[in-house]
């Protein structure tokens, strides 16, 4: 167990709370710069592709995680951001400056269908954003002037300081300065009056308001930057897959958005990025998988989604904290080594009506 | 003339909504469990019902009733399996438990009967009732009448047995029901084995008017439109709001641009959540500070 004796203000204010931290965080960030020089182009374009993951976890983490409120639509605000994005790129518009059009514009979207969210609260909001996702699905078939349609429109390449993103190398570099940036971003603002009143609205609704928290407008906040994050990510997820075509976009990617929350472990913003590694090694493992599998099982169709069903039912029911609170349970195992007790982590349950009205 | 028989195919679409609607509200009524996969358990119930008919070649009245049997016990089964262990546990971890057995009974399904459609062998596909130019097929007649009985029995039944008034305790508090020794556990295994055979009905009615395939159980989205638009946990209002959206459908699909349609229950849906957000039979209700 280690105790960090404050000895001035300053020790409250850091990010990092004692010199192990700093080490372990500053050596994985060395890693993860070094990295290019030595791995194949290949998997750099797979790690960009779960920091994208990141980007967009981070995003719902704030939502569903610190806000407590589940969104089965996010896949609507990557696609708003994708195709924003583009959109904005194809007018000329510079990558440094389309980006930023891009997220800006999901947040507006996210505040505006956030407006009527602050009159529902837990299934029904679920459902309402479940509804907007199949409308912008809609919307995007059929504005075929901006989108293309069911023909799908091409991301234009990306420029940055007059050096193309697009290869492997310098995407990896994109996504994880936005990963970096969001991640910060997030860590403050958690700290702030802000982040605390989201925290507050998750684990009690009644207790939040009675402490003159004003609910519908830290609500309409959290799903405006929630949906900015994840259309920050769209608009780097339509450089990497390079062809936008509505089916890029279902109902499954926002339940696989919500999978990655879930696994890495909802409340921490380390469970984002394990959330985001299993994600993106997933398909990866099924892929070889089926090479293994006798035949009669590899050709199912379906076959994915369903081994995503499973895990999510798997972690629902044994490990609800994730990923992330295995590895506090891990942590916290050695460091109490022989007192430790098995009720520390207990979850707590309600079985009255009342309990629930939170 | 054309308005009507609109309203007639609306009705008995309106009907299937309504129905798989009632699952999802029996269940959240009794468990406050929100199960997303009715829709699935539906589509599980019309195979097992194609394997009966079209394989096995039994008579359809033996079908149904035992497609019901099985269908209740896989109900049970799934409860006492996977969901009792989260009897108490925040509703969203329920919900996203439920997604996650939709995709596993999904990928399950199509391992097993494969994923091109399938007709099922129904006596009740395939004839018309003419009455002064308005055509009704037996299988639009078949769903609205298998409504209507199911819906009246579901009345007796919660209105006149025990086991019944006992259900309705334990949606109240589970708690109080406990101590006054309702066995709160069988009872929610039975709420759920109810759930699926009524989802199974909806599947065997269905069944002829769209082909059976895995991808089926998608209705349920639209079906939970509908059970939102009734007011949740209102059981009449889960009839109500599928036939609502139901008919608005077919009215939709003549009067506006092709594909709005296929949206204008989610639209209906957001509409009613910002005009009215508890529903049409509002049962909900929330805390004031």
């Amino acid at each position: 167990m280690r105790f960090v004796l404050k000895t001035n203000y300053g020790q409250d204010v850091n990010l990092f709370l004692h010199g192990g931290q700093r080490f372990w965080y500053g050596l994985l960030l060395a890693v993860v710069l070094l990295a290019p020089l030595v791995l194949d182009t290949f998997y750099l374009g797979e790690f960009a592709l779960v920091f994208i993951w990141a980007i967009a976890g981070t995003g719902l983490m704030l939502l569903v995680g610190y806000t407590g409120l589940v969104s089965l639509g996010h896949a609507a605000f990557l696609a708003i951001g994708a195709y924003a994005h583009t959109y904005f790129l194809t007018q000329g518009l510079p990558f440094v400056l389309s980006v930023p059009l891009a997220t800006m514009f999901c947040a507006v979207v996210g505040y505006i269908v956030g407006l009527p969210a602050l009159r529902m609260t837990g299934i029904y909001f679920a459902i309402a954003t479940l509804a907007f996702e199949r409308i912008s699905a809609f919307v995007i078939e059929h504005w075929e002037a901006v989108t293309g349609g069911h023909f799908g429109i091409r991301v234009p390449d990306a420029t940055v300081l007059g050096s193309n993103v697009d290869g492997p190398v310098g995407f990896y570099y994109v996504c994880l300065g936005v990963l970096a940036v969001s991640l910060l971003a997030t860590m403050n603002l958690l700290r702030s009056p802000t982040g605390r009143a989201f925290i507050a609205v998750r684990d009690s609704e009644v207790s939040a308001q009675s402490m003159g928290i004003n609910l519908a407008r830290t609500k309409c906040t959290a799903f405006a930057l929630s949906a900015a994050f994840t259309g920050l990510a769209g608009s780097l997820f339509a450089h990497k897959i390079g062809y936008l075509a509505p089916d890029a976009f279902t109902v499954q990617t926002s339940i696989q958005l919500l999978l990655m929350v879930v696994v890495g472990g909802l409340g921490s913003l380390q469970g984002i990025v394990y959330g985001a590694i299993f994600l993106g090694l997933l398909p990866q493992a099924i892929a070889f998988a089926r090479d293994v599998l006798p035949q009669r099982i590899a050709e199912i169709p379906g076959l994915e989604p369903g081994i995503f069903g499973l895990i999510l039912i798997l972690f629902l029911v044994f490990e609800p904290l994730g990923i992330h609170g295995r590895w506090v349970k891990i942590r916290t195992w050695f460091d109490e080594f022989p007192l430790y007790r098995k009720a520390t982590y207990k979850r707590q349950r309600s079985y009255l009506r009342t309990e629930r009205v939170r | 003339m054309e308005i009507l028989q609109l309203l007639i195919i609306g009705l008995s679409q309106g009907c299937v909504y309504g129905l798989i609607a009632l699952g999802f509200v029996l269940i959240y009524k009794a468990t406050e469990m929100v199960n997303f996969a009715q829709g699935d358990i539906m589509m599980l119930g019309a195979f097992v019902a194609f394997s009966l008919a079209n394989l096995a070649g039994l008579p359809f009245v033996l079908v149904f009733a035992a497609t019901l049997l099985i269908m209740a016990g896989f109900g049970m089964a799934l409860e006492r399996g996977v969901l009792r262990s989260m009897i108490g546990e925040p509703p969203f971890a329920v919900l996203m438990l439920t997604i996650g057995l939709g995709f596993v009974i999904r990928a399950v399904a199509g391992a097993i009967w494969g994923n091109q459609p399938r007709a099922l062998d129904s006596p009740l596909a395939g004839g018309i009732v003419e009455i002064q130019g308005l055509i009704i097929g037996h299988e639009n007649i078949a769903i609205v009448v298998g409504t209507a009985l199911l819906c009246a029995l579901l009345y007796l039944f919660f209105r006149f047995t025990r086991l019944g008034i006992a259900m309705q305790a334990a949606s109240q508090n589970q708690l109080a029901a406990y101590y006054l020794g309702i066995p709160v556990k069988r009872v929610f295994s039975l709420v759920w084995a109810i759930s699926a055979a009524i989802a199974a009905t909806a599947g065997i009615l269905v069944a002829p008017v769209s082909l059976i395939d895995p991808l089926m159980g998608f209705v349920g989205i639209k079906a939970f439109a509908a059970a939102i638009v009734g007011g949740f946990g209102s059981l009449p209002g889960a009839i109500v709001g599928g036939l609502v959206i139901g008919i608005a459908e077919q009215f939709v699909y003549l009067f506006l641009p092709p594909g709005v349609s296929e949206v204008s229950a989610f639209i209906l849906l957001l509409a009613m959540l910002i005009v009215r957000p508890e529903g049409i039979f509002a049962t909900l209700q929330q805390k004031k500070v």
